[in-house]
């Protein structure tokens, strides 16, 4: 019961055409009203009867802008922060656990394991009292820190999946080639685990990105406050307008960025995600 | 220390080992294993369990941040209070019915787009991987607002173009009922973290032994039999990996509801309460409670699922 070729290439192009659409739809539906000017808003279409810049505009150069760029790099230079402190410890404590005999490895991937499933939100009580009796409410460090819990314990299973398939033995062969210890591990292992770091980085900083109890729980101002919390306080151009269009073009404004990363390094964060978290 | 000692001991059962036991080197190596291993381990105490003995702490006191100077122990007063709340139930009924739909819809699909992908020609299997890792890209609230408008009574479209279907007409408030906005809260959530499951799912189709499912079909298996029998039995570790975890992902769901209701009409849930109740209305000592439920909750459900499915989290997750 096998179907033709031309058959076959049919119902795949069907299929895959369903499946991209699928995806990309909310997308381009964002993107369509981004584009769209207040008096089009409530016109009841997909696409805007007149494509116009001027949400980019609003909050480009226009009145929302020290809101959007304030809170756009507030959410680079955190997300950044603690994407690098977390790539760096996982990567220290990935190496030990892969390479090392030590008690307490079991120990280590249990609370990474322990951490990932915590309810942010059982912490965000307690921080936000914290970090006002100390000063960090409303700082960049108040919310690297916090950020730590989502970015670590997924960087080190990902790293410590990723080491473990690292053969190894290069390391002693390049020895008995006449290496010294440094040079064996520089030129035998960090070329083969630089990809792996490389890919718990980006999906690190996904995750800090995609951040949204921190980010409204812990900021009050635009000194901290991360692009998707202030997505949601965005106000629009005047009190009685709603701000559809400039919350639309600033949330198109902070996932390209992020998409272009996606179809950059998909062979990469595929990998990455599925080892982490099925093979090991 | 006590570590050598025990390496001593332990050394006899382990014939295998070639290592001398206690050797300097094995002794140095443990020392750099804690070196390095130690501080991630110390900052992810430090900024979980920390907090949440905290707010342990914090949940035995009656306490308002606008009025400090009241600040009195309660005990277990505010767990009474809000356990005896007709509201802390709806609200955990809301968020285990959102779990619970979301989970078994995401499961269907991504087990279909898993096998669509496994099967699909090689020319397509690039880029229907790459389209499905955008929605994983996507910042959860910009995906949350993206659904929001295109439902809205103003300014979506949805309503003009299903106009035809019964039920649905350009005056459809989609968010001022309960069950409609937490159908377009359900569909948000399953868009964006489907291809996650299916990922996870593709990764444990790729396990299967190709032997098992080729004999099969020689044999005379049908689809759904090869399927039923061969391929689902032998990737069970990854279906229950990623239950387990969509469940738990769930379970916290914030963004989405916060973005198109904020918890009005009978859609709030759990995590909106602990928000509404701590960082809201500054309540303190009762909102820690709440965040304390919800982790028992939370542990509550990786109990039953390691019980009753005998998930081994350390093996399905790369542990030794």
């Amino acid at each position: 019961m096998k179907s033709s070729p031309a058959k076959r290439r049919t119902i795949w192009t069907i299929i895959s055409i369903v499946v991209v659409l699928y995806a990309l739809f909310p997308v381009a539906s964002i993107l369509a009203t981004s584009f769209k000017l207040p008096s089009d808003l409530t016109s009841g279409t997909f696409l805007p009867t007149n494509w116009s810049w001027s949400n980019y505009e609003q909050i480009l150069v226009g009145d929302a802008q020290g809101l959007f760029l304030s809170s756009l790099r507030n959410s680079i230079g955190i997300c950044l922060i603690a994407t690098f402190i977390a790539v760096v410890l996982a990567t220290l404590c990935a190496y030990a656990i892969a390479r090392l005999d030590f008690p307490g490895k079991k120990l280590v991937l249990t609370t990474a394991l322990g951490v990932s499933i915590f309810p942010v939100i059982s912490i965000v009580t307690p921080l936000f009292n914290l970090w006002r009796n100390i000063g960090l409410y409303d700082t960049w460090p108040g919310l690297i820190i916090p950020y730590l819990s989502l970015t670590l314990p997924i960087s080190i299973w990902t790293l410590a999946a990723f080491f473990r398939q690292i053969p190894w033995e290069l390391e002693q062969a390049a020895q008995v080639d006449g290496a010294t210890t440094w040079q064996a591990f520089r030129k035998a292992i960090v070329p083969l685990a630089a990809p792996g770091v490389f890919t718990t980085a980006i999906i690190a900083f996904f995750i800090a990105w995609n951040d949204f109890v921190y980010g409204i729980s812990l900021t009050s101002t635009e000194a901290a406050r991360p692009v998707p919390a202030a997505l949601a306080f965005f106000t629009g151009a005047s009190q009685f307008e709603e701000p559809t269009g400039a919350i639309s073009a600033a949330a198109i404004i902070v996932t390209i960025p992020v998409v272009v990363l996606v179809l950059a390094f998909q062979r990469q964060i595929v990998s990455g995600l599925t080892q982490g978290a099925v093979k090991g | 220390m006590s570590t050598s000692v025990e390496a001593v001991r332990d050394a006899p059962a382990k014939p295998a080992a070639t290592r001398q036991p206690l050797s300097d080197r094995a002794k140095a190596e443990r020392r750099l294993g804690f070196w390095l291993a130690g501080p991630a381990f110390i900052i992810m105490l430090a900024v979980t369990a920390y907090p949440i003995l905290l707010a342990l702490w914090e949940s035995l006191f009656k306490y308002r941040l606008t009025a400090p100077a009241d600040r009195e122990f309660v005990g277990l007063g505010n767990y009474a209070t809000i356990l005896s709340d007709g509201l802390f139930w709806r609200d955990l009924g809301v968020t285990v019915l959102i779990t619970i739909i979301t989970v078994v819809i995401e499961l269907i699909l991504g087990f279909a787009l898993a096998l669509v992908m496994n099967s699909a020609l090689k020319a397509v299997r690039g880029w229907l991987r790459t389209a499905i890792l955008v929605p994983y890209g996507i910042i959860t609230v910009v995906s949350a607002f993206a659904w929001f408008y295109a439902f809205d009574i103003n300014s979506g479209y949805i309503n003009s173009w299903f106009a035809w279907v019964p039920g649905i007409d350009s005056d459809l408030n989609w968010f001022a009922d309960t069950w409609t906005a937490l159908s377009v809260i359900m569909a948000s959530e399953i868009w964006k973290t489907t291809p996650f499951i299916s990922l996870l799912l593709l990764a444990g189709l790729a396990q299967v032994p190709g032997e098992l499912t080729e004999a099969a079909e020689v044999d005379g298996a049908t689809w759904w039999q090869r399927m039923s029998k061969v391929i689902i039995p032998n990737m069970k570790a990854a279906i229950m990996v990623a239950v387990l975890f969509r469940a738990l992902d769930a379970f916290r769901i914030f963004d989405n509801v916060y973005i198109m209701t904020n918890g009005a009409y009978g859609t709030e849930v759990l995590s909106l309460l602990a928000y509404r109740t701590s960082i809201t209305r500054l309540e303190i000592g009762m909102g820690s409670a709440v965040s304390v439920l919800l982790f028992i909750c939370v542990i509550i459900i990786c109990f039953i699922a390691i019980k009753l499915f005998k998930v081994d989290l350390s093996g399905a997750r790369g542990g030794k």
